[in-house]
């Protein structure tokens, strides 16, 4: 039974995701186009129990989200482009120190200060590679306030999953557009707990020593067990090392652990594609005009398809490849300089055939912007 | 119900994205249709003119924003000049006909209400113009039924504002019933 029918935007969907999956602990600094989450979770989060902070800036409300997590506590923040740029250096130690928590950044126009209320999906690229060294990342993203609310109870679900950071890759269009969204009742979606140690107390605990399945179970810190958690390559007890042996292990386990799941961590949505010479890729609320065109273009008989996708990163290049083979034409709609139309050229195997119809001026893109620049894919002149 | 494309033009304070957002509420919630509101941040909205956008279909609606609206709404002459344009043939302009001067030819079928008028001579609190606005635009179009709007007007004003808010949708039907 669904608990409730709400008109609501897409901001709200994240925070009734979240209060969904169980999100115990919010620290952030308001920004545009993603305020209103924090306007919402500052009343509703107590009220469940929980606990929100306004803090100084973006760099303390990650590191109080990390804080937090370690702690037991399922965390959050939420921002945009300039505060996410400010999360970098938290966001690569939470890949670090493998601590679960959720990062939802509601995009809009760059660089720097950009464009506070315009549409970009810009940050596509540092949501993969925002913070330094060779890591892993999940970025989920999505188009409609059903889909807003399922990736962000399934970005809580994968960070307790796989001990990393997600990030929630939204876009001003989608946190501000109001539509029906139906908020499933309790059980109706999985919601995942954190895999605890059995270790009792008084003996000692591993925090990086995996089980055999791979997967390393926590502590809550400060609770029975006494551990070290750092930012540097560390061995299986949490402690610094400059052992090669060791930084090999465990750069190894950091991006096999995501990358090599890239198809099991794919989320995605195919619309007409079955016989589609033509093939639109795209997502976030690009996905919406991308749609719009598929469904106006059928109706007149041309055989042209959507794949929709809501995981960014890991990429799932396999789906895409598959997805790419045999078709006329593939055409990457997304609202920045290409940004997953090179990833998407990568996975094709005729990647000659990938073009891009995009818009970074602020503008949301339409489905007759898509169309302007299918006419001259096509060959039929602008 | 085919779809039916509104936009709420005026500036900001006149509430236009409060009445957008009460009838897409009216029609989601409590018609069984689908609905999606979006306002206008970008550069297009530069300057005074703020702009609300509604779409309202029982298909599903995947373009969430408004080109060229079978209901385009003026409350304000800058709002006037800056959007009177995009309305369609066969379509529906209303403005307020003290606040705004209709310069120009339009495509769409043009009606002046004396909405904010009205409102200042029977309940003299223009906090009520926009819900005038949409007593007047549901009066002309039966895009929703009055009874959902008022339900929706009910969620989203404090109980002590009820009566004059009730009282500012008859007077918007009214006024549409005395041009239909």
């Amino acid at each position: 039974m669904p608990k409730e029918t709400i008109f609501a935007q897409g901001n709200e969907a994240v925070v009734q995701g979240a209060l969904y999956a169980g999100l115990d602990f919010y620290a952030g600094y308001p920004i545009t186009p993603s305020t209103e989450i924090a306007e919402i979770l500052a009343q509703r989060l107590p009220q469940a129990g929980g606990r929100f902070i306004q803090m100084e800036d973006e760099l303390a409300s990650l590191c109080a989200v990390i804080g937090a997590s370690l702690t037991g506590l399922k965390a959050m923040t939420a921002t945009s482009g300039p505060g996410f740029s400010l999360m970098q250096e938290a966001l690569g130690y939470a890949v670090m120190a493998e601590v679960p928590c959720v990062v939802v950044n509601v995009q809009r126009g760059g660089p720097s200060t950009g464009m506070p209320t315009a549409v970009a999906q810009g940050d596509v690229m540092q949501a993969r590679w925002g913070t330094h060294g060779d890591h892993a990342i999940i970025a989920l993203t999505a188009s409609n306030l059903a889909d807003v609310f399922l990736m962000t109870v399934e970005a809580f679900n994968l960070a307790e999953t796989y001990r990393t950071p997600v990030i929630l890759l939204l876009d001003e269009v989608v946190g501000h557009m109001r539509e029906k969204l139906v908020i499933p009742g309790p059980g109706e979606v999985e919601v995942v707990q954190r895999l605890r140690t059995s270790v009792p107390e008084g003996t000692d605990y591993h925090p990086y020593l995996a089980r055999e399945d791979g997967r390393l179970p926590m502590s809550d810190f400060g609770g029975v067990h006494r551990f070290n958690v750092t930012g540097l390559v560390h061995d299986m007890w949490g402690f610094p090392s400059n052992d090669p042996a060791v930084a090999y292990g465990l750069l190894h386990h950091l991006v096999d652990k995501l990358e090599n799941r890239a198809e099991t961590l794919a989320r995605y949505q195919d619309f007409f594609c079955d016989d589609a010479e033509v093939l639109l890729i795209s997502y976030g609320s690009a996905a919406r005009s991308a749609l719009h065109l598929v469904e106006q273009r059928r109706a007149r008989g041309m055989k042209i398809g959507l794949l929709e996708l809501n995981t960014l990163w890991p990429f799932p290049a396999q789906t895409v490849r598959k997805y790419c083979r045999g078709r006329g034409h593939v055409l990457v709609v997304e609202m920045n300089r290409g940004q997953l139309h090179g990833e998407v050229q990568k996975a094709a195997e005729q990647p000659e055939r990938v073009y891009l119809a995009n818009r970074y001026d602020g503008v949301f893109i339409s489905h007759k912007d898509i169309m302007q620049v299918l006419h001259v894919v096509l060959g039929k002149g602008v | 119900m085919e779809t039916t494309r509104i936009v709420f033009s005026g500036s900001g304070g006149q509430g236009v994205i409060t009445a957008a957002i009460i009838l897409g509420e009216a029609a989601a919630l409590h018609e069984g249709l689908n609905a999606v509101q979006t306002q206008s941040y970008g550069p297009e909205a530069r300057g005074g003119a703020t702009r609300a956008d509604v779409v309202i279909s029982q298909h599903p609606i995947r373009y969430p924003k408004v080109i060229s609206p079978h209901v385009l709404v003026c409350l304000t002459q800058e709002a006037y000049n800056k959007y009177s344009g995009i309305g369609r043939p066969g379509g529906l302009l209303i403005i307020d006909s003290q606040l705004v001067t209709p310069a120009k030819k339009s495509d769409a079928r043009q009606v002046a209400l004396p909405m904010y008028q009205a409102v200042m001579e029977a309940i003299g609190n223009p906090v009520v113009f926009n819900i005038c606005m949409l007593g007047a635009l549901v009066g002309l179009t039966s895009l929703v039924k009055p009874e959902s709007l008022w339900r929706a007007v009910q969620s989203k004003i404090p109980p002590a504002f009820l009566e004059i808010n009730q009282r500012a949708l008859e007077l918007g039907g009214e006024l549409a019933s005395s041009v239909r």
